[in-house]
């Protein structure tokens, strides 16, 4: 038997936006599929994982709290994957922000007089942070040619050791009782809560204008057309005279920047203080969230909001049907890896020609 | 120093190259020909996992070895149909089966952390074995580091002694022409893929059958991706394979005998070391071939999709 992929010639954008959603429901067969194997409810871990956290307010704060680094990093990444550039040490560049933010807020722990700058600096310097972290992958493949896949990686573990390092050694609160972490920050050093009494902090609302500006820069700049041009035509961009090299650099220090600046606002909003470990890997499961999103900036959005209903739902199942965190896990994965099917199912017309060999 | 002791330096650091030697030596076949997995770390993982959990149901570590390199497979079948037959990215689908994969093995091994197991026997030849200096490194490692020799030997001869190796090279190399030939392009590199995949299963099922003999949660700690680096740095060549997975195992070692004797550097650096050492040998090694252009097979990582 052989499969010819025919090219369609003209895409529908139905099918096009419908494949994410057939993508999801595929995943839920699978997901549910599993469950019952583990002897459980299907219907029991749906309820669990898809409507119990949209049925209470702290419930869906919960959600946004999670969707929105999500879908900043993913955001940042959008501009890497769309140009062919493979940012996948995200997570590292969350984690660098986070601790160069983090240690103006243990730096300034008890200052006394005007305190206003404090949060402007930690989230300047945990995006700047970010961005130079993101850019040493850059370098390496602009310059010497390194292939950045690797050395993004890398520097991921690189990253999280030094974290761990910083909150166990140096950046520890002496007055802690031992506890491998940092004082906990003024609040000056916070950022404030969206309304008053909820959970909801200044982070989600930095995440939403990120991609507001995301969308403007992407469809109305030249910066974001030579990012889709050269992702949809490298040979097409060398051509027109856009520099390979520069917008390498250009879009790992954008994703490298909002990952950084995602690492600040968890710290600085949800945590409070510095620890040896910081991110449940947002920096990984953002990529997920940026092909779900199909690269774009409003996809994204939807995307990390249904990501982060799977987690926060995953909580709860693990808590209330003893299904482990795993489970979570490989359903993300599974969903992406459904996602990038559910794709070429759209962009080609699939045929099975039996008797013929490959 | 005695030759006892460097002998049984050498014996650790065979010991840490051997699932990177097992993991890089299928990731080669792959990419020689054209097929970039980055699933690699996630398919070590579950194979870790599922190794171990057969291994103690049956009682039996080739049973166990068999199921981690059969889980490896599994996943990399779903990597295949994705890439190979489906034509999506495939920098993506790999980051996806790392994911899945990461997760799966939690599922598999969640029942069995804690447990532990008698490691891989290691081989014991009454006089040989024995002998001073020697002995224990030729003659006294576990099946499975005489496993991973046999591997680099047999894909070396495999790539540059057969035609289908031939054919697997040509390939990864030009797969339009290949193809015009009327090379099954698409049938050799599932085939690639599926080898890798296995190979990664029992990398992983070496891990948690004999390096450590117990699982843990993401116990692979990034060995699949230094694996990856080290088919960078072997120059897609596989003897340079067996010499890469030394030097690198060798930091590793290293790593742990500078934790142990307190140098006063923090831990934490030194866990670092194996990482950054891949980032400056990957560095130097394209600084050193600035002139010669990239020895990469030329279609890797390119989509192929037959036109009729």
């Amino acid at each position: 038997m052989r499969i010819d992929l025919t090219p369609r010639a003209n895409r529908s954008a139905l099918a096009d936006a419908l494949a994410p959603f057939l993508a999801f429901l595929a995943a839920l067969l699978v997901g549910g599929i599993v469950v019952a194997a583990m002897g459980r409810s299907p219907a029991a871990a749906f309820a669990t994982y898809f409507v119990a956290p949209l049925s209470e307010v702290w419930s869906l704060q919960e959600v946004a709290l999670k969707a929105a680094p999500l879908a900043l990093i993913a955001t940042g990444l959008a501009f890497c994957f769309r140009a062919n550039i493979w940012n996948i040490g995200a997570e590292g560049q969350f984690v660098v922000g986070g601790l160069c933010g983090g240690w103006i807020g243990v730096a300034s722990h008890g200052a006394g007089g005007n305190t206003l700058w404090v949060l402007p600096l930690m989230l300047a310097v945990g995006t700047l942070a970010g961005m130079l972290y993101g850019l040493i992958p850059g370098l390496l493949k602009v310059r010497p040619g390194v292939s950045e896949i690797l050395t993004s990686l890398m520097l991921v573990y690189v990253a999280e050791l030094l974290l761990d390092y910083m909150a166990r050694g140096p950046l520890r609160d002496p007055a802690g009782f031992n506890f491998p972490q940092s004082v906990t920050f003024d609040d000056a050093a916070r950022l404030p809560y969206l309304m008053e009494g909820d959970s909801l902090h200044a982070g989600v609302a930095v995440a939403l204008a990120a991609i507001v500006v995301a969308t403007l820069v992407l469809g109305r700049t030249l910066f974001g057309f030579t990012v889709r041009v050269v992702g949809a035509s490298p040979r097409a961009a060398r051509f027109a005279g856009f520099s390979d090299a520069r917008l390498t650099l250009a879009v790992f220090a954008v994703s490298g920047g909002a990952a950084g600046l995602a690492g600040i606002c968890e710290v600085a909003g949800k945590i409070g203080q510095l620890q040896p470990s910081i991110s449940p890997g947002y920096g990984f499961t953002a990529i997920i969230v940026a092909f779900l999103g199909r690269l774009s900036p409003a996809g994204i959005l939807v995307a990390a909001l249904v990501i982060a209903l799977t987690t926060i739902g995953g909580e709860g199942a693990q808590i209330d049907l003893k299904l482990p965190l795993d489970l979570t896990r490989a359903f993300q994965g599974l969903l992406l890896a459904l996602v990038l099917g559910a794709d070429a199912l759209s962009r080609y017309r699939v045929r099975l020609v039996p008797g013929a060999t490959a | 120093m005695t030759p006892d002791i460097v002998q049984m330096v050498l014996v650790t650091i065979v010991a840490a190259a051997t699932p990177l030697m097992i993991a890089a030596i299928g990731e080669l076949v792959a990419e020689r020909a054209g097929v970039l997995n980055l699933g690699v770390e996630g398919m070590m993982v579950l194979g870790a996992a599922a190794g171990f959990a057969v291994a103690v149901e049956t009682g039996s570590t080739l049973l166990g070895a068999l199921a981690g390199a059969g889980a490896g497979l599994a996943l990399s079948a779903l990597f295949g149909i994705l890439t190979v037959v489906l034509s999506a990215n495939q920098v993506a689908s790999g980051l996806a089966m790392t994911i899945l994969g990461l997760g799966l093995s939690g599922l598999v091994g969640g029942s069995y952390v804690g447990l532990k197991r008698e490691a891989a026997p290691h081989l014991d030849w009454p006089g040989l074995t024995d002998l001073p200096g020697i002995g224990r490194l030729l003659f006294g490692q576990d099946a499975f580091v005489y496993l991973a020799f046999a591997l680099v030997a047999g894909v070396w001869w495999f790539l540059w002694r057969t035609r289908a190796g031939l054919t697997l090279r040509a390939i990864g190399d030009d797969h339009t022409a290949t193809h015009a030939l009327g090379l099954k392009v698409r049938k050799v590199r599932f085939l690639a893929v599926l080898f890798g995949g296995a190979c990664a299963g029992l990398a992983g099922a070496y891990l948690s059958l004999a390096y450590t003999p117990f699982w843990a949660p993401a116990m692979t700690a990034g060995r699949g991706w230094i694996a990856l680096a080290l088919v960078v740095f072997a120059s897609w060549r596989p003897l340079r394979v067996l010499a890469g997975a030394m030097l690198f195992g060798g930091a590793t070692v290293l790593q742990l005998h500078a934790q142990a004797a307190g140098l006063g550097l923090p831990g934490q650096a030194l866990s670092a070391l194996p990482y950054l050492a891949t980032i400056l040998a990957l560095v130097l090694l394209s600084l050193g071939r600035r002139h010669g252009g990239s020895l990469a097979p030329a279609a890797l990582g390119r989509v192929f999709t037959p036109h009729r």
